[in-house]
């Protein structure tokens, strides 16, 4: 009876904390007050047919069915050039707002999706199995100040990823008024010795605080479209308008594993629109996009009209604060391994480098457990 | 004198493990083990079939379980069950007809998931659907890929037929079930242009587990199963010899012109596969962290006895572990288990499972559409703060039935005109399922008479982490008892 009505205090403390106008919680926040919003393209989105070496000729004869004809490529530069379902991208483009970093991997690159994601999420080597999140290491090394409504925020998906391990405070969403009208139902109350009861626990605490700071207090105007990762996007945005305060999102797009049949034009429509609402709520400035997924797909088409598992990939970073540009190395399409894959040039954990030490200034090597040298791909 | 110690040691530790074989062999097994194993197999249980099961031996109630399974469902079959619609008809159609086809295959997609939550509500063999369920979820096929109702159900009828047979037989016949093969792509794997989704998968996730073969594996293997693929009329196997790889392969080191049932006979082979089935079976039914000692022990048993699928079960669930205090409550239930478990403990009216499909699917457990090939990941996965809030709102608004009853609809005319047949307006079908629930709380309660101390150890598995307020009795309390996170667990 005691400790409930202690936690009721605290939770009162929490809204109090709350009422304070929004840049006395930034100065609070530190470097936190910049968001990074991770994009999952689930299933391993392949990257040559997303930036196009249209200039390579074994671009043609390894993809004499999928490849893009030149002539139908967006061009970025006089060898690259995008999917032209990616035509609302080229707004970014033009604006300097877009970052594209291409041949991103890590060595010994593993062709499960479950495993390599795995690695993906918890910044491991491919030999070495880790089970926090990199994010939840960043965090549990420089925590994200107890007034935000939640470390991070999930969109789109059931899993963890990044967040993954006990220390984070994760909120999975699928909207936000949904959530503020059953969110009643959650009692906090202790812990258990039992493990799976305390993970139950846990999310109701993690509830009633987020409940009591992510009250909508702002309607946004941008249209979304009406799609799956268009709601998605829309939850996030309307997030961050409330002004609750949250460190990191993730949203998860799938449908990206092309065994057969290849890339939509989802994402470029919902990327261009959550630019659009960011902007309306004022945060461009103070957000970091990137896309990530497993891996790459074989540059050799197959047999169905698709592509199976491969290695390296093109990843998108884009904001307000983002100097767009190319980075990193084109495909090496006449260098593939034995399995036919491509070889890497800038490994995954540089780009969270990037995120950890330039974006947040916290030290990265605590998170990634060891030093990464980040990508340059912001503005001084 | 450090002798005679060591020699007391002996004989007490003797004592004790007589005692606990005793237990474990000879003895009625009592109300809270009996709760136990069936909670963990059967959804739920109510006190009566708790009290019949104490009675018996740990051996007994688990060879009677086993002896209860079936391998065909009581539910009739939807009606369209029986005839495979060639995707070759769609070529042929207009726009317009396409778009019709497209409503019909959705409606049949519903009626499916229908059929299999009703044959679960109502099976006097939960355990059988509890395992049709865990191998949907190991040989995982969507019909969001599928795109085929009749050939998920003919798979789901598969699945069943061989639930508690042999893991051998089973992979052999799921390697050639026509939804799985395009599921896993296998129909567009040729000889000279391979696609690897197949051979891939069934290695790392139905039997070896990643990291017990090789790329080159993979790859060679792709090779054996070139030419597995559909007859588009009739939606049955075929093979096609004019596409199957006849050259060497060298799968696991043994080569040999393979096929495709010679590679799976391979991976049968190894130790590895009958311990990575043991350890899934372990986490379904035990707890979430495997012993290894015990899981090669039950893995060798299994492998002896040609993969016998009940002789692996028998195992897990007579087993010391399996009833140590650690490991009661101390797995999450997935939103089937809490759905079905609920509806089945407290004995609840429903009318078409409509509801239960949606909320089960917004629970993150949609049937007959996993996520990925991986399957669900359950356990802590399956809580969020968005699924959490979701399952309590579930209970309480099926603990408030018999208040939000409201008298029935008249039927509107239009309805009339259409014939008593079924109503085809979805979200009027929803909200007459959500009218048919209803639950009788003073009958389910008259289970427990006056004194009786037994409800809330029928209701959870755990102490209540809020223990009901003084003076809560009925149905007030049993709404607190399951609104407590404890409800959560089995």
């Amino acid at each position: 009876m005691q400790r409930r009505a202690f936690l009721q205090l605290a939770a009162g403390g929490v809204t109090l904390a709350l009422a304070r106008p929004w840049g006395a919680l930034a100065a609070a926040a530190g470097h936190y007050d910049r968001l990074l919003i991770l994009i999952e393209l689930k299933g391993g989105n392949d990257g040559l047919n997303t930036v196009v070496p249209y200039a390579d000729s074994a671009y043609y004869e390894l993809r004499p069915r999928l490849a893009i004809p030149r002539d139908q490529v967006l061009q970025l530069d006089a060898r690259a050039g995008l999917h032209p379902s990616l035509q609302p991208l080229m707004a970014l483009w033009g604006n300097r707002e877009l970052a594209i970093v291409q041949s991103v991997g890590y060595p010994s690159a593993n062709l499960s999706h479950f495993r390599s994601i795995e690695i993906w999420d918890t910044a491991s080597k491919s030999s070495e199995y880790l089970s926090d999140g990199w994010l939840t290491r960043a965090f549990a090394g420089a925590p994200v100040p107890q007034s935000f409504a939640a470390d991070g925020v999930i969109v789109g998906s059931n899993e963890m990823g990044p967040f993954a391990g006990g220390g984070t405070r994760a909120l999975a969403l699928t909207n936000t008024d949904q959530f503020m009208r059953q969110a009643k139902l959650a009692a906090p109350e202790g812990s258990s010795r039992n493990p799976a009861l305390n993970h139950i626990l846990k999310v109701e605490q993690d509830v009633a605080q987020a409940a009591a700071n992510l009250a909508p207090n702002y309607t946004l105007r941008t249209e979304f479209p009406q799609h799956a990762f268009g709601n998605a996007l829309k939850t996030v945005a309307q997030v961050v308008a409330s002004k609750a305060g949250v460190a990191a999102v993730k949203v998860s797009h799938t449908g990206f594993d092309t065994h057969s049949g290849q890339l939509g034009t989802q994402l470029a429509e919902g990327l261009v629109a959550l630019r659009a609402a960011l902007q309306e709520a004022g945060r461009w400035d103070a957000a970091l996009i990137m896309t990530y997924c497993e891996f790459g797909r074989r540059p050799h088409e197959n047999q169905s009209g698709g592509t199976d598992h491969g290695t390296a990939n093109a990843h998108f970073v884009l904001g307000g604060r983002v100097r767009g540009g190319l980075y990193g190395l084109p495909p090496a399409l006449t260098r593939l391994d034995g399995n036919g894959n491509l070889p890497f040039a800038v490994d995954f954990r540089d780009l969270y480098a990037t995120a950890l030490d330039q974006w947040w200034g916290i030290d990265s090597s605590v998170a990634l457990n060891g030093r990464f040298r980040p990508v340059d791909v912001l503005k001084a | 004198m450090l002798e005679r110690i060591l020699m007391w040691v002996v004989f007490l530790a003797g004592i004790a493990l007589l005692a606990r074989s005793h237990a474990a062999v000879g003895a009625p097994m009592g109300f809270d083990e009996a709760r136990h194993l069936l909670n963990r197999t059967s959804f739920a249980a109510g006190p009566d079939d708790i009290k019949r099961f104490a009675q018996l031996t740990r051996a007994q109630a688990v060879d009677q379980l086993l002896a209860s399974t079936t391998t065909r469902a009581k539910t009739p079959p939807p009606e369209w069950a029986s005839s495979f619609e060639s995707p070759r008809r769609l070529r042929a159609m207009s726009e317009e007809e396409r778009k019709a086809f497209q409503r019909e295959q959705f409606e049949k997609g519903v009626d499916l998931r229908a059929w299999w939550m009703t044959e679960m509500l109502t099976t006097p063999s939960p355990l059988t659907e509890k395992m049709v369920l865990f191998w949907h979820n190991h040989f995982v096929s969507s019909l969001q890929k599928v795109r085929s109702p009749v050939l998920m159900y003919r798979q789901n009828q598969l699945l069943r037929r061989h639930a508690l047979g042999y893991f051998g037989d089973l992979l052999h016949a799921v390697a050639r079930d026509p939804a799985m093969v395009i599921y896993l792509d296998s129909a567009s794997n040729r000889k000279g242009r391979p696609n690897e989704n197949f051979a891939r998968e069934v290695m790392e996730l139905f039997t070896l587990g990643e990291g017990n073969y090789r790329e080159q594996d993979i790859k060679e293997a792709a090779r054996a199963f070139t030419g597995w693929s559909i007859d588009p009329d009739t939606g049955e196997f075929l093979l096609r010899p004019m596409i199957h790889d006849e050259g060497e392969k060298t799968v696991l080191g043994r080569s040999g012109n393979l096929d495709g049932d010679a590679v799976l006979d391979i991976l049968l082979a190894q130790p590895q596969t009958a311990e990575f089935i043991v350890a899934k079976l372990w986490r379904e039914f035990v707890s979430p962290a495997p012993d290894p000692a015990e899981v090669r022990r039950i893995a060798r048993m299994f492998r002896d006895n040609r993969y016998n699928i009940q002789v692996a079960l028998r195992a897990l669930l007579t087993s010391d572990a399996f009833y140590a205090p650690q490991n009661r409550a101390a797995l999450i239930k997935s939103p089937i288990e809490l759905i079905v478990g609920t509806l089945r403990e407290f004995r609840f009216e429903t009318g078409e499972p409509l509801p239960f499909l949606f909320v089960s699917r917004e629970l993150g457990q949609d049937l007959f559409a996993p996520p990925n090939v991986k399957g669900w990941p359950g356990g802590d996965a399956w809580i969020n703060s968005a699924t959490l809030l979701r399952r309590k709102q579930l209970l309480e608004r099926l603990f408030r039935a018999q208040e939000m009853r409201q008298p029935p609809v008249m039927a509107r005319d239009e309805d009339k005109a259409k014939g008593a047949g079924r109503i085809t307006d979805g979200k009027e079908r929803l909200a007459r399922a959500m009218q048919d629930i209803n639950f009788d709380a003073d009958r389910w309660l008259a289970q427990f008479p006056p004194g009786d101390t037994h409800l809330t150890r029928v209701v959870l598995a755990t102490d209540p982490v809020n223990p009901p307020e003084a003076g809560a009795q009925g149905l007030d309390m049993l709404r607190q008892l399951v609104l407590d996170p404890a409800y959560q667990l089995k």
